[in-house]
């Protein structure tokens, strides 16, 4: 039924022609890694110009990213996958991997869309961060993770893949712990850290299994091996990348993690929470597309997953007051659209990847602008706190209406071309799964304008809720624009908001150029005509959007939470999954740990340190003996020589 | 009276040469007791060579007597040379040995 | 084999005066009563190996023992100071006890074997001693020995190396010499010139006894140190003293009183051999 071009599995021979560009792609990785290095070795004395440095790296990558992308267009369709091996890496008689970089159009795209976003936000940090004693080290982890997110989607094996993935883990963790002084950031740090550990053993499971499966871990031989591996296998191995996806890219069951990492500052929101590495999830399982093709189980499990976090976010958003938990949930809620339209199979992959970088543009827009709303309004992040912003912010609150536009699918923003897409592919294919995963990504688009139009009316329109020192609910508030430095990168995310969807969809460019990676699809029809899909989805969006404004911007609201529903009660606290969590896991394993440390501490130490207090009770006994005393010892021999001649006459009898 | 006596005599003096170095802290008294010793020894190899006629035994107690002039002398270099740091001659003053 | 009746008497007479000579070394106060001792009770061995027919060795005894070793001893201890009196008090707690138990442990001990040995009959050194017994020691020496002979006499070597090493001391400071002596003398003020002589010169010819200074009172510093240390000077306070007491000071200046003077000098004597015996 579904055509593919095999061309995945085939890197082009033109090597020989590799251009100045594609020689220094080392560079993506080298540069920021080199930057970091720097700017956590010198310390202090690099505070006065680190930042510089770190956005100078960061923007060097965005130059050597566009000079291959210029690079690859230039080059036929079918040249368009290339590789750059490094050195080689691991040289066993088993195992012969080369460290190598793979530059495809899905690579690049990612490239393109780290380097672009990441650098906007380095510059966006600048001002951000001007006041923080620290922002040196800051810089220094952003250009780790830049390094470590480029090396994870340049990779061209799942072994050098997990090393980027592992880097942009600790980057992750080191940015969402970047205040740790207040104890509740580093512990959420640690939640992010130890729920993605979960994650990774699903991914060092699935590299084990490639391992014994194809006999190698690059991409190449994996992916065409899989071609004629055994079922079976290759469902275990999509079903433990998708765990490993699920962890990075914060699905269910493993989303938990993604509120609580809002404790990091807002860029670290933007770029890492939003834009770009909890979508390194929908990236694994785009890559490894044709595993996937050959385990049908594991891709409905895919889409199951990502069907369930769509609508979970979608209605944790809704109950949540804190702005950035707000946006987490929708992050969460859209890579959800994604990870539904990867499980759908080579029909979805282009889109999901469409849905992403748009994504990226967007809702790194409104974490920016939240940001800057938050910089202006003394770090409150209540949205009951906030109100009639609009006429204080402009440039932040049509920046944050692109993105919102955008989200909400509204043609012609970027969401519309990207998001409907999905909608379309989750009403094609046979059976029940077209009705139920349409319908859900339908209801989830109507939610998202809920919550986005909630978000949206709650911080710029409506009444003024502001703290006030004669309330005595808070410092007193003087809102004002951010400075340039922060509203440029705004500006720019907006315009690609707007634009970039429509841009990339004329004469569905952006699909085809994935073509290389994602294959070929023939066009299939819905189970319903595309118009209705569409009407029914911006009549929806529509519905969710009058509401949240009737509710939110027509009338008052309260700024203590209503006791609310049984359903907003259990959405603001996440839907019970951190208590399912703590029950179901966290607890046992406390008690596991204490029972395993008591018995240690009782059995384990007991015996042996009653062996040490044994032992060092004699030496004191004896040390007694050793009094230094020379005649203490001559006394000693004479009683030793006694003994022994009484022994021996006793003996002879 | 037999020529055992002559052992016996050797044994009691062996025997309080011992005690002079477990009891007096003097070093040089101390070291008086072991070449109190070392000729209790001499009178016992002396005693035997008699017993069994042959002269080996006093060639043997003559080697302890050079030996011990040898001894002498470096332990009472040793004593000089402690008694110049510790201004002391006492044994019980140099416990350094103990662990 | 019985011994001659001579050697007997001999014996019992040698052998109780060494035990007694040796519990000497364990119950002196001072050191030099311990090396008397010690040099009695070397003195008796040689005896008793000249009457085991071993005669040589009876010599040697005496040359290198008693006339060498021994006086090293008394040397050294003059060199460490005569006034190193032990006291009686024991610092290591129960030493003293296990140091006699020790003692007397061992003395039966080896007693009890002695006793319980069955000694072979006694062949005695006549036929080995025919060309008397320096000539059949030196056979002996010179044949069986010899080696150990040539290693005995390195060892000596090497010893009396080791005590010209072990008692080197590096000079740290500039040396000293009469110059710099003088100067540093001046400079403290004191004593610019030697001390004054003991009551020699004074009036009382002994060695102990203070000299006078010119209004009669006894000048301390003019008795040897060692003296002072050990008690043996005679104070002026007591006898002395008394003595000017009675005068009057025209007596003082002119008559000398021989007839005490040498009384006393009479008795000064005596404590002067004792001590020179002492230091023997």
């Amino acid at each position: 039924m579904l055509s593919m071009l095999p061309v995945a599995t085939e890197v082009a021979p033109a090597m020989a022609a590799a251009g100045f560009w594609q020689e220094n792609a080392w560079l993506l990785v080298a540069a920021p890694l080199v930057s970091a290095g720097i700017l956590l070795l010198l310390g202090r004395s690099a505070d006065r110009w680190g930042h510089w440095l770190g956005l100078l790296a960061s923007t060097l990558t965005f130059v050597v990213g566009a000079g291959i992308l210029v690079d690859l267009l230039g080059s036929p369709a079918g040249e368009r996958v290339r590789e750059v091996d490094l050195f080689s890496w691991i040289s066993t008689s088993e195992l012969d991997l080369v460290a190598g970089l793979r530059l495809d159009p899905l690579s690049l795209t990612f490239v393109l869309l780290v380097t672009f976003v990441g650098s906007l936000i380095h510059l966006y940090s600048v001002a951000y961060m001007e006041n923080d004693p620290a922002r040196r080290r800051f810089f220094a982890y952003l250009n780790l993770f830049v390094a470590s997110m480029l090396l994870l989607v340049l990779a061209d094996s799942y072994l050098l893949l997990f090393v980027g993935w592992e880097g942009v883990g600790l980057a992750s963790y080191l940015l969402i712990g970047f205040w740790n002084h207040v104890p509740a950031y580093a512990t959420a740090a640690k939640k992010a850290f130890v729920m993605n550990r979960v994650a990774d053993v699903g991914m060092i499971i699935a590299l084990g299994l490639m391992f014994s499966t194809f006999g190698g871990l690059d991409f190449t031989t994996v992916l065409a091996g899989s071609a004629d591996a055994s079922e079976g296998k290759l469902t275990a191995i999509g079903l433990m990348l998708l765990l490993a996806a699920c962890g990075k890219s914060a699905q269910f069951p493993l989303q938990a993690w993604l509120g609580d990492a809002m404790a990091g500052p807002t860029p670290v929101s933007a770029l890492i929470h939003a834009a770009t590495m909890v979508t390194a999830g929908v990236y694994l399982i785009v890559r490894s597309g044709p595993v996937f093709d050959g385990a049908p189980t594991a891709l409905l499990v895919v889409a199951i997953v990502g069907a369930i976090t769509l609508l979970f976010g979608a209605i944790v958003g809704c109950a949540k007051d804190d702005i950035k938990k707000t946006l987490a949930a929708s992050t969460m809620s859209q890579i959800g659209y994604m990870m539904l339209a990867a499980g759908l199979g080579p029909i979805g992959y282009a889109f999901a990847i469409f849905h992403l970088l748009t994504h990226g543009f967007f809702k790194a827009g409104m974490f920016l602008g939240a940001g800057s709303v938050m910089h202006g309004m003394n770090d409150q992040v209540d949205m009951r706190r906030f109100g009639g912003l609009s006429r204080y912010m402009k440039i932040t609150w049509l920046t944050f209406g692109a993105g919102w536009l955008a989200i909400l699918g509204i043609p012609p923003f970027s969401g519309f071309w990207s998001k409907d897409k999905i909608i379309e592919s989750a009403f094609v294919g046979e059976g029940w799964q077209p009705w139920v995963f349409g319908t859900v990504a339908l209801l989830g688009a109507g939610i998202t304008a809920f919550y986005m139009s909630r978000l949206f009316f709650m911080t710029f329109h409506g009444k003024q809720r502001w703290t006030s020192e004669a309330e005595g609910t808070g410092p007193d508030q003087h809102p004002h624009e951010s400075p340039i430095l922060m509203t440029l990168p705004m500006i720019v995310l907006a315009v690609g908001s707007v634009a970039l969807g429509g841009v990339l969809a004329i004469g569905d460019g952006f699909v085809t150029w994935l073509e290389p990676v994602t294959g070929h699809v023939e066009h299939h029809a819905p189970v319903i005509p595309v118009p209705v899909i569409m009407a029914a989805t911006i009549v929806l969006v529509l519905l969710g959007a009058f509401l949240a404004w009737r509710q939110y911007a027509a009338s008052t609201v309260p700024v203590v939470a209503p006791r609310g529903s049984l359903l907003t009660r259990a959405a603001r606290r996440d839907l019970y999954q951190d208590d399912v969590n703590e029950g179901l896991v966290m607890r046992p394993g406390q008690y596991l740990t204490r029972s395993l440390v008591f018995g240690d501490a009782t059995l384990v130490d007991g015996a042996f340190s009653g062996l040490g207090r044994t032992s060092s009770g004699l030496g004191r006994a004896l040390r007694g003996l050793q009094n230094g005393f020379v005649r203490s010892y001559a006394a000693m021999m004479a009683l030793g020589i006694v003994v022994i001649a009484v022994v021996v006459l006793a003996v002879q009898g | 009276m037999e020529v055992g006596n002559y052992l016996y005599l050797a044994m009691i003096l062996f025997a309080i040469g011992a005690t002079t170095v477990m009891l007096r802290r003097s070093a040089i008294i101390a070291f008086m007791g072991v070449e109190l010793m070392l000729n209790a020894a001499n009178l016992a190899f002396v005693t035997f060579a008699r017993i069994h006629g042959d002269l080996s035994g006093q060639v043997i107690a003559f080697f302890v007597m050079v030996v011990a002039a040898a001894e002498v002398v470096v332990g009472l270099a040793i004593i000089v040379a402690i008694f110049r740091t510790r201004k002391s001659a006492s044994v019980d003053d140099v416990n350094l040995l103990k662990g | 084999m019985m011994t001659s009746t001579g050697e007997a008497v001999l014996f019992w007479v040698l052998a109780p005066a060494m035990v007694l000579g040796a519990l000497g070394l364990v119950f002196a106060r001072k050191a030099v009563y311990a090396a008397l001792s010690m040099i009695f009770v070397m003195v008796c061995l040689a005896m008793v190996y000249v009457m085991q027919q071993a005669e040589f060795l009876g010599i040697v005894q005496v040359v290198v023992y008693t006339g060498a070793v021994m006086m090293l001893f008394v040397f050294v201890l003059m060199l460490v100071g005569v006034d190193a009196s032990t006291s009686a008090v024991e610092t290591i707690k129960g030493q003293r006890w296990i140091g006699i138990l020790m003692g007397v442990g061992l003395g039966t001990l080896l007693v009890t074997v002695t006793a319980r040995a069955a000694l072979p009959e006694t062949v005695g050194l006549d036929e080995a001693n025919s060309e008397t017994n320096p000539a059949g020691l030196a056979r002996v020496l010179m044949s069986d020995f010899v080696l150990d002979l040539e290693i005995v006499a390195t060892l000596l070597v090497t010893a009396a190396l080791a005590a010209l090493v072990l008692t080197h001391r590096r000079r740290l400071t500039p040396k000293i010499g009469q110059p710099e002596r003088a100067a540093a003398r001046m400079l403290a003020g004191d004593h610019p010139v030697n001390l004054p002589a003991p009551g020699v010169y004074a009036r009382h010819n002994a060695m102990d006894v203070p000299a006078l200074d010119p209004e009669g009172n006894p000048i301390e510093a003019s008795v040897s140190r060692v003296l002072r240390i050990r008690g043996q000077e005679h104070s002026l306070d007591t006898d002395v003293t008394t003595l000017v007491a009675t005068r009057d000071a025209a007596e003082l200046t002119g008559d000398h009183g021989t007839d005490t003077a040498a009384e006393r000098g009479g008795q000064n004597d005596d404590t002067d051999a004792a001590t020179t015996e002492g230091e023997a």
